[in-house]
Protein backbone atom coordinates (compact mmCIF):
# COMPACT_ATOMS: atom_id res chain seq x y z
CA UNK A 1 0.00 0.00 0.00
CA UNK A 2 3.18 2.71 1.34
CA UNK A 3 4.89 1.27 -1.86
CA UNK A 4 2.67 1.66 -4.37
CA UNK A 5 1.74 5.74 -2.99
CA UNK A 6 5.31 6.14 -3.16
CA UNK A 7 5.84 5.42 -6.75
CA UNK A 8 2.17 6.81 -7.71
CA UNK A 9 4.21 10.05 -6.29
CA UNK A 10 7.24 8.80 -7.76
CA UNK A 11 5.78 8.51 -11.17
CA UNK A 12 3.15 11.53 -11.13
CA UNK A 13 6.43 13.94 -10.31
CA UNK A 14 7.91 13.02 -13.30
CA UNK A 15 4.34 13.71 -15.20
CA UNK A 16 4.70 17.04 -12.62
CA UNK A 17 8.17 18.05 -14.08
CA UNK A 18 7.06 17.38 -17.36
CA UNK A 19 3.29 19.32 -16.95
CA UNK A 20 5.19 22.44 -15.93
CA UNK A 21 6.79 22.59 -18.85
CA UNK A 22 3.33 22.47 -21.09
CA UNK A 23 1.66 24.76 -18.39
CA UNK A 24 4.66 27.55 -18.68
CA UNK A 25 4.40 27.53 -22.38
CA UNK A 26 0.60 27.56 -22.47
CA UNK A 27 0.90 30.75 -20.01
CA UNK A 28 3.21 32.59 -21.60
CA UNK A 29 2.07 31.75 -25.68
CA UNK A 30 -1.06 30.43 -25.27
CA UNK A 31 -0.28 27.40 -27.22
CA UNK A 32 -0.39 23.50 -26.83
CA UNK A 33 3.63 22.15 -27.07
CA UNK A 34 2.73 18.77 -28.48
CA UNK A 35 6.25 18.48 -29.23
CA UNK A 36 7.14 18.64 -25.42
CA UNK A 37 6.60 15.11 -24.77
CA UNK A 38 9.17 14.04 -27.62
CA UNK A 39 11.97 16.41 -25.62
CA UNK A 40 11.93 14.36 -23.05
CA UNK A 41 12.83 11.37 -25.70
CA UNK A 42 15.62 13.64 -27.05
CA UNK A 43 16.37 14.12 -23.04
CA UNK A 44 16.74 10.49 -22.63
CA UNK A 45 18.92 10.02 -25.70
CA UNK A 46 21.43 12.65 -25.23
CA UNK A 47 22.27 11.82 -21.67
CA UNK A 48 22.16 7.90 -22.65
CA UNK A 49 25.22 8.79 -25.39
CA UNK A 50 26.74 10.49 -23.21
CA UNK A 51 27.28 7.94 -20.77
CA UNK A 52 27.01 4.84 -22.77
CA UNK A 53 29.35 6.21 -25.91
CA UNK A 54 31.48 8.81 -24.60
CA UNK A 55 31.58 7.47 -21.02
CA UNK A 56 30.23 10.54 -18.70
CA UNK A 57 29.80 10.45 -15.27
CA UNK A 58 26.01 10.80 -14.43
CA UNK A 59 26.21 14.53 -13.63
CA UNK A 60 27.78 15.89 -16.58
CA UNK A 61 25.56 13.76 -19.62
CA UNK A 62 22.64 14.92 -17.35
CA UNK A 63 24.13 18.51 -17.68
CA UNK A 64 24.77 17.93 -20.84
CA UNK A 65 21.14 16.78 -21.57
CA UNK A 66 19.45 19.51 -20.40
CA UNK A 67 21.68 22.21 -22.05
CA UNK A 68 20.91 20.03 -25.93
CA UNK A 69 17.44 20.21 -24.75
CA UNK A 70 17.24 24.08 -23.90
CA UNK A 71 18.76 24.74 -27.40
CA UNK A 72 16.65 22.46 -28.71
CA UNK A 73 12.87 24.04 -26.87
CA UNK A 74 14.91 27.46 -28.23
CA UNK A 75 15.25 26.74 -31.99
CA UNK A 76 12.40 24.76 -31.83
CA UNK A 77 10.12 28.05 -30.89
CA UNK A 78 12.31 30.12 -32.78
CA UNK A 79 11.96 27.99 -36.33
CA UNK A 80 8.27 26.60 -35.91
CA UNK A 81 6.30 28.66 -33.53
CA UNK A 82 7.64 32.34 -33.79
CA UNK A 83 6.46 32.94 -37.52
CA UNK A 84 2.79 31.64 -36.43
CA UNK A 85 2.60 34.43 -33.54
CA UNK A 86 0.05 36.28 -35.20
CA UNK A 87 -1.87 32.97 -36.86
CA UNK A 88 -4.63 30.89 -35.68
CA UNK A 89 -4.15 28.71 -32.47
CA UNK A 90 -5.21 25.63 -34.92
CA UNK A 91 -2.39 26.39 -37.42
CA UNK A 92 -0.35 26.58 -34.63
CA UNK A 93 -1.21 23.20 -33.14
CA UNK A 94 -1.03 21.26 -36.41
CA UNK A 95 2.74 22.99 -36.67
CA UNK A 96 3.72 21.21 -32.75
CA UNK A 97 2.12 18.20 -33.99
CA UNK A 98 3.96 18.34 -37.18
CA UNK A 99 7.45 18.89 -34.82
CA UNK A 100 6.52 15.87 -32.41
CA UNK A 101 6.52 13.95 -35.59
CA UNK A 102 9.71 15.27 -36.56
CA UNK A 103 11.39 14.88 -33.13
CA UNK A 104 10.37 11.21 -33.76
CA UNK A 105 11.82 10.09 -36.81
CA UNK A 106 14.69 12.27 -36.46
CA UNK A 107 15.58 9.51 -33.38
CA UNK A 108 14.45 6.72 -35.38
CA UNK A 109 16.92 8.03 -38.34
CA UNK A 110 19.66 9.06 -35.55
CA UNK A 111 19.12 6.11 -32.92
CA UNK A 112 16.85 3.35 -34.83
CA UNK A 113 13.86 2.02 -33.79
CA UNK A 114 15.83 -1.11 -31.28
CA UNK A 115 14.77 -0.15 -27.72
CA UNK A 116 18.11 0.92 -26.19
CA UNK A 117 18.47 -0.14 -22.76
CA UNK A 118 19.13 2.55 -20.08
CA UNK A 119 21.34 2.70 -17.49
CA UNK A 120 19.79 3.75 -14.10
CA UNK A 121 21.59 7.27 -13.46
CA UNK A 122 20.34 7.03 -9.91
CA UNK A 123 22.71 4.04 -9.19
CA UNK A 124 21.94 4.21 -5.58
CA UNK A 125 20.80 2.18 -2.47
CA UNK A 126 16.96 1.74 -1.93
CA UNK A 127 16.10 3.50 1.39
CA UNK A 128 14.49 1.00 3.89
CA UNK A 129 11.52 2.43 6.04
CA UNK A 130 10.17 -0.24 8.42
CA UNK A 131 9.74 -3.07 5.64
CA UNK A 132 8.90 -1.02 2.96
CA UNK A 133 11.82 0.06 -0.15
CA UNK A 134 11.71 2.96 -1.30
CA UNK A 135 14.43 3.10 -4.50
CA UNK A 136 16.92 5.85 -4.95
CA UNK A 137 15.10 6.92 -8.40
CA UNK A 138 11.83 7.09 -6.58
CA UNK A 139 13.62 9.37 -4.36
CA UNK A 140 14.99 11.55 -6.07
CA UNK A 141 12.77 11.48 -8.49
CA UNK A 142 10.66 13.18 -5.57
CA UNK A 143 13.22 15.80 -4.27
CA UNK A 144 13.65 16.84 -7.70
CA UNK A 145 10.14 17.87 -8.11
CA UNK A 146 9.80 19.43 -4.98
CA UNK A 147 12.99 21.22 -5.89
CA UNK A 148 11.80 22.44 -9.31
CA UNK A 149 8.54 23.88 -7.92
CA UNK A 150 9.92 26.00 -5.39
CA UNK A 151 12.53 26.97 -7.39
CA UNK A 152 9.83 28.17 -10.27
CA UNK A 153 7.50 29.79 -7.75
CA UNK A 154 10.39 31.63 -6.38
CA UNK A 155 11.21 32.65 -10.02
CA UNK A 156 7.59 33.64 -10.95
CA UNK A 157 7.18 35.29 -8.30
CA UNK A 158 10.44 37.26 -6.60
CA UNK A 159 12.22 37.74 -9.82
CA UNK A 160 11.80 41.00 -12.15
CA UNK A 161 12.36 38.40 -14.97
CA UNK A 162 9.46 36.15 -13.39
CA UNK A 163 7.19 38.83 -13.07
CA UNK A 164 8.16 40.22 -16.18
CA UNK A 165 6.91 36.47 -17.36
CA UNK A 166 3.41 36.62 -15.72
CA UNK A 167 2.92 39.81 -16.99
CA UNK A 168 3.22 38.28 -20.51
CA UNK A 169 1.18 36.00 -20.09
CA UNK A 170 -1.49 37.99 -19.08
CA UNK A 171 -1.25 41.10 -21.66
CA UNK A 172 1.25 41.10 -24.05
CA UNK A 173 1.11 44.74 -25.58
CA UNK A 174 0.69 46.01 -22.09
CA UNK A 175 4.12 44.45 -21.23
CA UNK A 176 5.79 45.37 -24.26
CA UNK A 177 4.75 49.37 -22.99
CA UNK A 178 6.30 48.28 -19.94
CA UNK A 179 9.30 47.88 -22.35
CA UNK A 180 9.77 43.72 -21.72
CA UNK A 181 10.65 42.33 -24.61
CA UNK A 182 8.07 39.76 -24.91
CA UNK A 183 9.90 37.81 -27.90
CA UNK A 184 12.69 37.30 -25.48
CA UNK A 185 10.24 36.19 -22.64
CA UNK A 186 8.76 33.16 -24.80
CA UNK A 187 12.12 32.11 -25.58
CA UNK A 188 13.10 32.00 -21.74
CA UNK A 189 9.99 30.19 -21.33
CA UNK A 190 10.17 27.19 -23.80
CA UNK A 191 14.03 27.37 -23.05
CA UNK A 192 12.96 26.63 -19.20
CA UNK A 193 10.26 24.04 -20.17
CA UNK A 194 12.36 22.34 -22.44
CA UNK A 195 15.13 21.72 -19.90
CA UNK A 196 12.89 20.19 -17.46
CA UNK A 197 11.95 17.97 -19.81
CA UNK A 198 15.36 16.61 -20.16
CA UNK A 199 15.27 16.32 -16.54
CA UNK A 200 11.95 14.43 -16.58
CA UNK A 201 13.49 12.31 -19.34
CA UNK A 202 16.69 11.21 -17.55
CA UNK A 203 14.46 10.48 -14.49
CA UNK A 204 11.49 8.51 -16.53
CA UNK A 205 14.15 6.37 -18.70
CA UNK A 206 16.18 5.72 -15.01
CA UNK A 207 12.74 4.39 -13.54
CA UNK A 208 11.58 3.21 -17.00
CA UNK A 209 14.79 1.85 -18.91
CA UNK A 210 13.58 1.17 -22.71
CA UNK A 211 14.33 4.15 -24.26
CA UNK A 212 13.00 4.29 -27.77
CA UNK A 213 11.80 7.21 -29.93
CA UNK A 214 8.32 6.87 -28.82
CA UNK A 215 9.17 7.35 -25.58
CA UNK A 216 8.21 10.57 -24.55
CA UNK A 217 4.80 10.42 -26.73
CA UNK A 218 2.96 8.63 -23.98
CA UNK A 219 4.03 10.45 -21.21
CA UNK A 220 3.91 13.50 -22.86
CA UNK A 221 0.32 12.88 -23.57
CA UNK A 222 -0.54 12.08 -19.61
CA UNK A 223 1.51 15.60 -18.62
CA UNK A 224 -0.68 17.09 -20.35
CA UNK A 225 -3.22 15.50 -18.96
CA UNK A 226 -2.07 16.34 -15.86
CA UNK A 227 -1.52 20.11 -16.84
CA UNK A 228 -5.57 20.39 -18.23
CA UNK A 229 -6.17 18.15 -14.68
CA UNK A 230 -4.80 20.96 -12.05
CA UNK A 231 -5.71 23.74 -14.27
CA UNK A 232 -3.51 24.55 -17.31
CA UNK A 233 -1.43 27.61 -16.99
CA UNK A 234 -0.92 27.39 -13.42
CA UNK A 235 2.43 26.11 -11.80
CA UNK A 236 1.06 24.64 -8.49
CA UNK A 237 -1.98 23.00 -10.50
CA UNK A 238 0.49 21.40 -12.76
CA UNK A 239 2.35 19.91 -9.92
CA UNK A 240 -1.32 18.89 -8.02
CA UNK A 241 -2.32 17.32 -11.56
CA UNK A 242 0.46 15.40 -12.16
CA UNK A 243 0.80 14.25 -8.40
CA UNK A 244 -2.53 13.03 -8.39
CA UNK A 245 -2.47 11.52 -12.31
CA UNK A 246 0.83 9.18 -11.13
CA UNK A 247 -1.02 8.14 -7.95
CA UNK A 248 -4.02 7.54 -9.66
CA UNK A 249 -2.75 5.30 -12.49
CA UNK A 250 -0.49 3.26 -10.06
CA UNK A 251 -3.31 2.60 -7.77
CA UNK A 252 -5.72 1.85 -10.85
CA UNK A 253 -3.22 -0.73 -12.04
CA UNK A 254 -2.76 -2.64 -9.01
CA UNK A 255 -6.52 -2.72 -7.60
CA UNK A 256 -8.25 -2.84 -10.85
CA UNK A 257 -6.96 -3.71 -14.04
CA UNK A 258 -3.05 -3.19 -15.52
CA UNK A 259 -4.88 -2.98 -19.17
CA UNK A 260 -7.17 -0.68 -18.20
CA UNK A 261 -4.96 1.85 -16.07
CA UNK A 262 -4.89 4.43 -18.63
CA UNK A 263 -8.86 4.41 -19.21
CA UNK A 264 -9.02 5.21 -15.97
CA UNK A 265 -6.71 7.83 -15.25
CA UNK A 266 -8.81 9.40 -18.92
CA UNK A 267 -12.18 9.32 -16.96
CA UNK A 268 -10.92 10.54 -13.89
CA UNK A 269 -9.73 13.40 -15.80
CA UNK A 270 -13.24 13.89 -17.59
CA UNK A 271 -14.82 13.68 -14.62
CA UNK A 272 -13.06 16.65 -13.01
CA UNK A 273 -13.72 18.98 -16.17
CA UNK A 274 -16.73 17.92 -16.50
CA UNK A 275 -17.64 19.02 -12.34
CA UNK A 276 -14.78 21.72 -12.53
CA UNK A 277 -14.15 22.92 -15.93
CA UNK A 278 -11.00 25.11 -15.53
CA UNK A 279 -9.62 22.16 -13.60
CA UNK A 280 -8.89 21.99 -9.92
CA UNK A 281 -6.35 25.12 -9.33
CA UNK A 282 -7.40 26.94 -13.02
CA UNK A 283 -9.62 30.48 -12.13
CA UNK A 284 -10.93 32.74 -13.54
CA UNK A 285 -10.33 35.71 -12.94
CA UNK A 286 -13.44 38.32 -12.47
CA UNK A 287 -12.39 41.86 -13.94
CA UNK A 288 -13.95 44.91 -13.16
CA UNK A 289 -14.23 47.65 -15.50
CA UNK B 1 10.39 73.00 -30.16
CA UNK B 2 7.98 69.93 -30.98
CA UNK B 3 9.21 67.15 -28.65
CA UNK B 4 6.62 64.60 -30.99
CA UNK B 5 5.82 65.16 -34.12
CA UNK B 6 3.89 63.24 -36.53
CA UNK B 7 3.76 63.60 -39.68
CA UNK B 8 1.11 61.97 -42.31
CA UNK B 9 0.85 58.38 -41.15
CA UNK B 10 -1.03 56.04 -42.42
CA UNK B 11 -2.53 52.99 -40.56
CA UNK B 12 -4.29 50.11 -41.60
CA UNK B 13 -5.56 46.96 -39.49
CA UNK B 14 -5.38 44.25 -42.68
CA UNK B 15 -7.81 46.62 -44.98
CA UNK B 16 -9.84 48.65 -42.97
CA UNK B 17 -7.57 52.39 -43.67
CA UNK B 18 -7.96 53.53 -39.78
CA UNK B 19 -5.43 56.31 -40.30
CA UNK B 20 -5.47 58.36 -43.35
CA UNK B 21 -2.79 60.51 -43.21
CA UNK B 22 -2.61 62.52 -40.25
CA UNK B 23 0.20 64.92 -38.90
CA UNK B 24 0.49 66.37 -35.94
CA UNK B 25 2.91 67.74 -32.95
CA UNK B 26 3.06 67.99 -29.34
CA UNK B 27 5.88 70.93 -27.93
CA UNK B 28 7.53 70.40 -24.54
CA UNK B 29 5.57 71.20 -21.40
CA UNK B 30 2.31 71.34 -23.46
CA UNK B 31 -0.79 69.55 -23.03
CA UNK B 32 -2.47 68.67 -26.05
CA UNK B 33 -5.54 66.78 -26.59
CA UNK B 34 -7.04 64.36 -29.59
CA UNK B 35 -10.74 64.46 -29.11
CA UNK B 36 -13.15 62.74 -31.47
CA UNK B 37 -16.06 60.22 -31.64
CA UNK B 38 -15.84 56.36 -31.35
CA UNK B 39 -13.73 54.59 -34.12
CA UNK B 40 -12.44 57.95 -34.99
CA UNK B 41 -8.82 56.67 -34.53
CA UNK B 42 -7.40 58.06 -31.29
CA UNK B 43 -6.40 55.46 -29.94
CA UNK B 44 -4.95 54.26 -33.29
CA UNK B 45 -2.74 56.99 -33.08
CA UNK B 46 -1.57 56.45 -29.49
CA UNK B 47 -0.95 52.59 -30.18
CA UNK B 48 1.04 53.88 -33.36
CA UNK B 49 3.07 56.14 -31.42
CA UNK B 50 3.98 54.26 -28.70
CA UNK B 51 5.17 51.38 -31.61
CA UNK B 52 2.48 48.84 -30.63
CA UNK B 53 0.92 49.34 -34.35
CA UNK B 54 3.41 50.39 -37.26
CA UNK B 55 2.13 53.07 -39.89
CA UNK B 56 2.40 51.99 -43.35
CA UNK B 57 3.65 55.22 -44.53
CA UNK B 58 4.59 58.61 -42.68
CA UNK B 59 7.10 59.10 -39.80
CA UNK B 60 6.65 59.44 -36.09
CA UNK B 61 9.74 61.38 -34.52
CA UNK B 62 10.58 61.60 -30.82
CA UNK B 63 12.68 64.51 -29.48
CA UNK B 64 14.26 64.73 -33.09
CA UNK B 65 14.75 60.79 -33.62
CA UNK B 66 12.53 58.56 -35.73
CA UNK B 67 10.56 55.64 -33.98
CA UNK B 68 9.78 54.16 -37.74
CA UNK B 69 12.51 51.07 -36.60
CA UNK B 70 12.16 51.35 -33.32
CA UNK B 71 10.58 47.91 -31.42
CA UNK B 72 7.26 48.02 -29.19
CA UNK B 73 9.23 47.49 -26.06
CA UNK B 74 11.88 49.86 -26.45
CA UNK B 75 10.32 52.71 -26.98
CA UNK B 76 9.47 53.69 -23.54
CA UNK B 77 12.97 53.97 -22.46
CA UNK B 78 13.32 57.09 -25.19
CA UNK B 79 11.66 58.50 -22.53
CA UNK B 80 7.54 58.42 -23.19
CA UNK B 81 4.89 55.99 -21.69
CA UNK B 82 0.84 55.24 -22.67
CA UNK B 83 -1.21 54.56 -20.34
CA UNK B 84 -3.23 52.85 -22.78
CA UNK B 85 -7.31 52.57 -23.20
CA UNK B 86 -9.30 50.39 -20.75
CA UNK B 87 -6.18 50.62 -18.13
CA UNK B 88 -4.66 47.27 -19.15
CA UNK B 89 -3.17 46.84 -15.80
CA UNK B 90 -1.98 43.29 -15.03
CA UNK B 91 -4.86 41.90 -12.98
CA UNK B 92 -2.88 39.05 -11.69
CA UNK B 93 -0.25 40.72 -10.58
CA UNK B 94 -0.45 42.88 -6.65
CA UNK B 95 -0.47 46.75 -7.00
CA UNK B 96 3.42 46.78 -6.10
CA UNK B 97 4.02 44.43 -8.74
CA UNK B 98 2.59 46.14 -11.35
CA UNK B 99 4.38 49.04 -10.42
CA UNK B 100 7.62 47.52 -10.81
CA UNK B 101 7.03 46.49 -13.86
CA UNK B 102 6.38 49.88 -15.23
CA UNK B 103 9.85 50.54 -13.69
CA UNK B 104 11.26 47.63 -16.13
CA UNK B 105 13.76 49.51 -18.35
CA UNK B 106 14.87 51.55 -15.01
CA UNK B 107 17.63 50.47 -12.73
CA UNK B 108 16.74 48.28 -10.12
CA UNK B 109 18.08 50.72 -7.39
CA UNK B 110 15.87 53.32 -8.62
CA UNK B 111 12.87 51.33 -8.41
CA UNK B 112 11.96 51.71 -4.20
CA UNK B 113 12.09 55.42 -4.52
CA UNK B 114 9.66 55.90 -7.66
CA UNK B 115 7.06 53.46 -5.85
CA UNK B 116 7.24 55.85 -2.90
CA UNK B 117 6.51 58.90 -5.49
CA UNK B 118 3.75 57.07 -7.00
CA UNK B 119 2.36 56.36 -3.62
CA UNK B 120 2.32 59.50 -2.17
CA UNK B 121 0.31 61.04 -5.68
CA UNK B 122 -2.11 58.53 -5.12
CA UNK B 123 -2.33 57.15 -1.07
CA UNK B 124 -4.75 54.79 -2.41
CA UNK B 125 -2.55 52.53 -3.91
CA UNK B 126 -0.39 52.61 -0.76
CA UNK B 127 -2.94 50.89 1.88
CA UNK B 128 -3.67 48.07 -1.12
CA UNK B 129 0.24 47.09 -2.38
CA UNK B 130 -0.04 43.18 -1.40
CA UNK B 131 -3.26 43.57 -3.09
CA UNK B 132 -4.29 41.75 -6.74
CA UNK B 133 -4.71 44.38 -9.10
CA UNK B 134 -8.20 42.82 -10.17
CA UNK B 135 -9.87 43.54 -6.73
CA UNK B 136 -9.53 47.18 -7.69
CA UNK B 137 -12.09 49.64 -8.27
CA UNK B 138 -12.30 51.29 -11.34
CA UNK B 139 -10.79 54.46 -9.90
CA UNK B 140 -8.05 52.38 -8.15
CA UNK B 141 -7.29 50.95 -11.27
CA UNK B 142 -7.45 54.31 -13.48
CA UNK B 143 -4.60 55.55 -10.72
CA UNK B 144 -3.16 52.39 -10.67
CA UNK B 145 -2.54 52.35 -14.71
CA UNK B 146 -1.55 55.99 -14.70
CA UNK B 147 1.29 55.02 -11.56
CA UNK B 148 2.48 52.57 -13.86
CA UNK B 149 3.25 54.71 -16.31
CA UNK B 150 4.98 57.43 -14.22
CA UNK B 151 7.00 54.52 -12.73
CA UNK B 152 9.34 55.07 -16.62
CA UNK B 153 9.59 58.68 -15.46
CA UNK B 154 8.34 59.43 -18.71
CA UNK B 155 9.47 62.78 -20.62
CA UNK B 156 6.11 62.53 -22.38
CA UNK B 157 3.16 60.73 -21.13
CA UNK B 158 0.18 59.60 -23.63
CA UNK B 159 -3.00 58.86 -21.27
CA UNK B 160 -6.15 56.96 -23.42
CA UNK B 161 -8.85 57.94 -22.36
CA UNK B 162 -8.32 57.95 -18.32
CA UNK B 163 -12.04 58.90 -17.43
CA UNK B 164 -13.68 56.04 -19.27
CA UNK B 165 -16.24 54.44 -16.74
CA UNK B 166 -15.73 56.75 -14.31
CA UNK B 167 -17.77 58.54 -11.28
CA UNK B 168 -17.70 62.40 -12.39
CA UNK B 169 -15.76 63.21 -9.28
CA UNK B 170 -13.07 61.04 -9.99
CA UNK B 171 -12.92 62.05 -13.50
CA UNK B 172 -12.47 65.65 -12.21
CA UNK B 173 -9.27 63.79 -9.97
CA UNK B 174 -8.10 62.53 -12.98
CA UNK B 175 -8.27 65.94 -14.56
CA UNK B 176 -6.24 67.23 -11.35
CA UNK B 177 -3.94 65.16 -11.24
CA UNK B 178 -2.97 65.08 -15.38
CA UNK B 179 -2.55 69.22 -14.84
CA UNK B 180 -0.17 68.31 -11.69
CA UNK B 181 1.98 65.96 -13.50
CA UNK B 182 2.02 68.82 -16.41
CA UNK B 183 3.06 71.73 -13.93
CA UNK B 184 5.91 69.27 -12.88
CA UNK B 185 6.98 69.33 -16.44
CA UNK B 186 5.77 65.94 -18.00
CA UNK B 187 4.02 66.69 -21.17
CA UNK B 188 0.77 65.32 -22.12
CA UNK B 189 -0.66 63.91 -24.96
CA UNK B 190 -4.25 63.21 -24.22
CA UNK B 191 -7.23 61.35 -25.70
CA UNK B 192 -10.46 61.92 -24.48
CA UNK B 193 -14.72 61.37 -25.32
CA UNK B 194 -14.85 63.80 -22.64
CA UNK B 195 -14.22 66.41 -24.92
CA UNK B 196 -15.32 69.43 -22.32
CA UNK B 197 -12.83 68.17 -19.81
CA UNK B 198 -10.65 67.55 -22.66
CA UNK B 199 -10.40 71.14 -23.82
CA UNK B 200 -10.47 72.83 -20.22
CA UNK B 201 -7.02 71.78 -19.66
CA UNK B 202 -5.48 71.37 -23.28
CA UNK B 203 -2.92 74.30 -24.61
CA UNK B 204 -3.80 72.38 -27.74
CA UNK B 205 -6.47 70.61 -29.44
CA UNK B 206 -6.73 68.23 -32.47
CA UNK B 207 -10.34 66.85 -33.58
CA UNK B 208 -9.86 63.49 -35.56
CA UNK B 209 -13.25 62.31 -37.52
CA UNK B 210 -13.20 58.83 -39.16
CA UNK B 211 -9.33 58.72 -39.57
CA UNK B 212 -8.89 62.88 -40.20
CA UNK B 213 -7.75 65.47 -38.82
CA UNK B 214 -10.55 68.13 -39.26
CA UNK B 215 -10.01 70.61 -36.86
CA UNK B 216 -7.13 71.82 -34.37
CA UNK B 217 -6.44 75.12 -32.20
CA UNK B 218 -5.93 76.25 -28.64
CA UNK B 219 -8.19 74.21 -26.13
CA UNK B 220 -9.72 77.76 -25.41
CA UNK B 221 -10.72 77.99 -29.23
CA UNK B 222 -12.04 74.92 -30.16
CA UNK B 223 -14.50 75.24 -26.93
CA UNK B 224 -15.83 78.47 -28.59
CA UNK B 225 -16.37 76.78 -32.22
CA UNK B 226 -19.50 76.29 -33.25
CA UNK B 227 -18.53 72.51 -35.30
CA UNK B 228 -17.08 71.36 -32.27
CA UNK B 229 -19.30 72.38 -29.85
CA UNK B 230 -22.22 70.91 -31.41
CA UNK B 231 -20.58 67.82 -32.17
CA UNK B 232 -18.83 66.79 -29.08
CA UNK B 233 -20.08 69.52 -26.05
CA UNK B 234 -23.62 68.68 -26.70
CA UNK B 235 -24.91 71.95 -28.44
Amino acid sequence: MLNYLINGISLGSVYAIIALGYTMVYGIAKMLNFAHGDVIMVGGYISFCATSYLGLPVIPSVLLSIFVCTVLGIVIERLAYKPLRAATSLAVLITAIGVSYFLQNAALLIWSSNPKAYPNMVALPPLAIGNTQISAVSLVTIIACIVIMVALTLFTNKTKMGKAMRAVSEDKDAAQLMGINVNATISLTFAIGSGLAAVAGVLLCSAYPTLMPTTGAMPGIKAFTAAVFGGIGSIPGAMLGGILLGIIEIFGKAYISTQLSDAIVFSVLILILLVKPTGLLGRKISEKV
Amino acid sequence: MSMLKVSDINVYYGNIHAIKGISFEVNEGEIVTLIGANGAGKSTTLNTVAGLLKPATGNIEFEGQSLLNVPAHKIVSRGMALCPEGRRIFLQLTVQENLEMGAYTRPSAETADLIADVYDRFPRLKERYRQVAGTLSGGEQQMLAMGRALMSKPRLMMLDEPSMGLAPILVEKIFEIIGELNKAGTTILLVEQNAQMALSIAHRSYVLETGRITVSGTGEELLHNDAVRKAYLGG
